[in-house]
């Protein structure tokens, strides 16, 4: 037992598998929400008839979780594992197949900087993260981006329009709102300087926001930096695809956009690399914004159970930024594209340059 | 005619930022979350069919247990997809109702072809012919998809209709007026 939890490498691929697993459940219940999330916003009851034979069977439980659709997911996994697979003949194959995979790997990839929880030990605290690296906001923004290439790549292999206009969309849209993005977030950055000594590392933004002021107003991003916020939350919105910026996808327009020509489980990556990027999303904009695993004027335990506190402080942050994704979803009509391009380029742009210039004076202001 | 201006006035900026209508729709959405839901859950739960309803087409029964039906074949005739297919037969000698004279033989209607117009209701002189509340009507086969004389008139039932039509024509003529 010793050696196993000494050696970093199995250490290390024990902590990967564990946090790959929760994403990806994660992942196949995000998708489980939306159904039922959109049913009852539409008065629907949602999933309610997938049953596993012996969980299902519980006298109250059984028939409970059923109705809840708890069950879904695996049948949804499974169809997109048995499918048959069809190719149509005027892709170009090798890229084809390649899409898929290229989309869904930034999602997987992203996970790995993002820090979750965090240990307070004796000597010390250790954060919570698969790989706790200096630039972590850096790689997230850079790799979470080329899951463009994935959506760019299916539009153009599968050689016919809906999916191309998907493409070209999905690019224009994703380097309009990426710089909006990127200057919402320096004054975070700037902010915390003090704090953090400067650095882009994702723990110790998280560490620097459980302060208080006058030890009585949470130092969370988002209380003094709403507009910041606001931009970030948007961009999200359009980095990751979602209605109102779905434009990619665009069902009523573009049949089903850049994934018209997939199917079987090379849709399921792409649907599962969404649900991926809004669930990592959602944890950078809770890691960023609203404080990570603090929570206000109550300080973590040490041990194992703050641990414990803090991932799931941290998950409870993080899903009901995922509720409000699909609660978003399901309210708001999606924009004509030439209104995406616009918001992006005319309204977002300067007002997070608006804010960037506001916020460093500010900084400038209170350090002189 | 007098004018009325309706003001209009020009949005101020908070409300061009798109923000307090999204908050309102979400407010909306929200507060349907918690609404019961509108689903007919289906196999569990059946719909009610109102009066008058155009189901599956069947062959009714008089109270006396006479098929109605005088095999005059216009429902054959102004069936729009011809669905309809009779063999008109002859009453026996020794039946009780030998004086309507005529019936079907064999009725089929085939429920592949039928577009539930309800025409055949319409037509019918004898009411004998009603579209029930069946709304839901499959099968493996094509064959069992028409539906024979048997069939119809099991599906169908009985009309409680308290007329009497042929009873009392038989009455008539018993009674020496044949033209009643
Ligand atoms: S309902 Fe219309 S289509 Fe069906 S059998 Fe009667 S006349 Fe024909
Ligand atoms: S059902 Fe009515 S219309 Fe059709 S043959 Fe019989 S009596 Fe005539």
């Amino acid at each position: 037992m010793d050696f196993i939890l000494e050696n970093p490498l199995i250490l290390a691929l024990i902590k990967s598998l564990l946090v790959v697993g929760v994403v990806m459940g994660m992942a196949a219940y995000a998708v489980l929400a939306e159904r039922k999330v959109c049913g009852w916003i539409q008065g629907r009851p949602g999933p309610n008839r997938t049953k596993l034979p012996l969980l299902g069977d519980l006298p109250i439980i059984g028939p409970f979780l059923t109705r809840l659709g708890i069950f879904q997911p695996m049948a949804d996994g499974l169809k997109f594992l048995v499918k048959e697979e069809p190719t149509p003949g005027h892709v170009k194959r090798f890229y084809y197949v390649l899409a898929p995979i290229v989309s869904f790997i930034p999602a997987m990839t992203t996970m790995t900087v993002l820090p979750f929880g965090l240990w307070k030990t004796a000597d010390g605290v250790q954060p919570l993260v698969l790989a706790n690296i200096d630039i972590g906001i850096l790689f997230i923004l850079a790799v979470s981006s080329l899951g463009v290439y994935g959506i760019i790549l299916a539009g153009w292999a599968s050689n016919s329009k809906y999916p191309f206009l998907g493409g070209i969309r999905a690019s224009a849209q994703m380097i309009s709102y990426e710089l909006a993005m990127g200057l919402s977030l320096l004054p975070v950055f700037m902010w915390f300087a003090p704090e953090t000594g400067g650095s882009l590392n994702l723990f110790n933004i998280v560490q620097a926001q459980g302060n208080h002021y006058w030890n009585v107003i949470p130092q969370w991003t988002v209380f003094f930096q709403p507009l910041g916020a606001l931009i970030f939350l948007v961009s999200l919105f359009a980095e990751t695809n979602r209605a109102p910026f779905d434009m990619p996808e665009s069902e009523t327009d573009l049949v089903a956009g850049f994934n018209t020509e997939y199917g079987a489980f090379k849709f399921g990556l792409f649907f599962l690399g969404e649900y991926t990027h809004i669930i990592i999303g959602s944890g950078v904009f809770v890691a960023l914004f609203l404080g990570g695993w603090n929570l206000p004027w109550i300080g973590l335990p040490a041990g194992i159970l703050g641990a414990v506190l803090s991932v799931l402080v941290f998950l409870v942050k993080t899903c009901a930024l995922i509720f409000l994704f699909i609660w978003v979803r399901w309210t708001l009509p999606r924009f004509r594209y030439d209104q995406v391009m616009n918001l992006g380029w005319k309204k977002l742009l300067p007002l997070a340059v608006a804010n960037f210039v506001l916020y460093l004076i500010l900084i400038a202001l209170i350090e002189s | 005619m007098a004018t009325k201006v309706v003001e209009r006035k020009p949005l101020s900026i908070w409300e061009r930022s798109y923000l307090p209508q999204i908050v309102g729709g979400l407010k909306i959405t929200f507060k349907n979350m918690f609404k019961p839901t509108v689903t007919l859950e289906y196999p569990e739960e059946r719909p009610e069919i109102p009066p008058g309803y155009r189901g599956v087409p069947t062959l009714v029964r008089d109270p006396n247990g006479r098929e109605k039906c005088v095999s005059c074949q216009l429902c054959e005739f102004v069936c729009p997809p011809k669905a309809i297919r009779i063999t008109p037969g002859e009453i026996p000698e020794e039946s009780e109702s030998r004086h309507v004279e005529k019936g079907p033989q064999e009725f089929e209607i085939n429920m592949l072809r039928c577009i539930y117009c309800g025409l055949c209701q319409e037509v019918c002189p004898e009411e004998a012919i009603w579209l029930q509340d069946i709304y839901s009507f499959t099968g493996y086969s094509r064959e069992e998809m028409v539906n024979d004389k048997q069939k119809l008139y099991e599906l169908g039932g009985t009309l409680p209709d308290p007329y009497y039509k042929w009873d009392r024509k038989k009455q008539a003529e018993l009674e020496g007026n044949p033209h009643h």
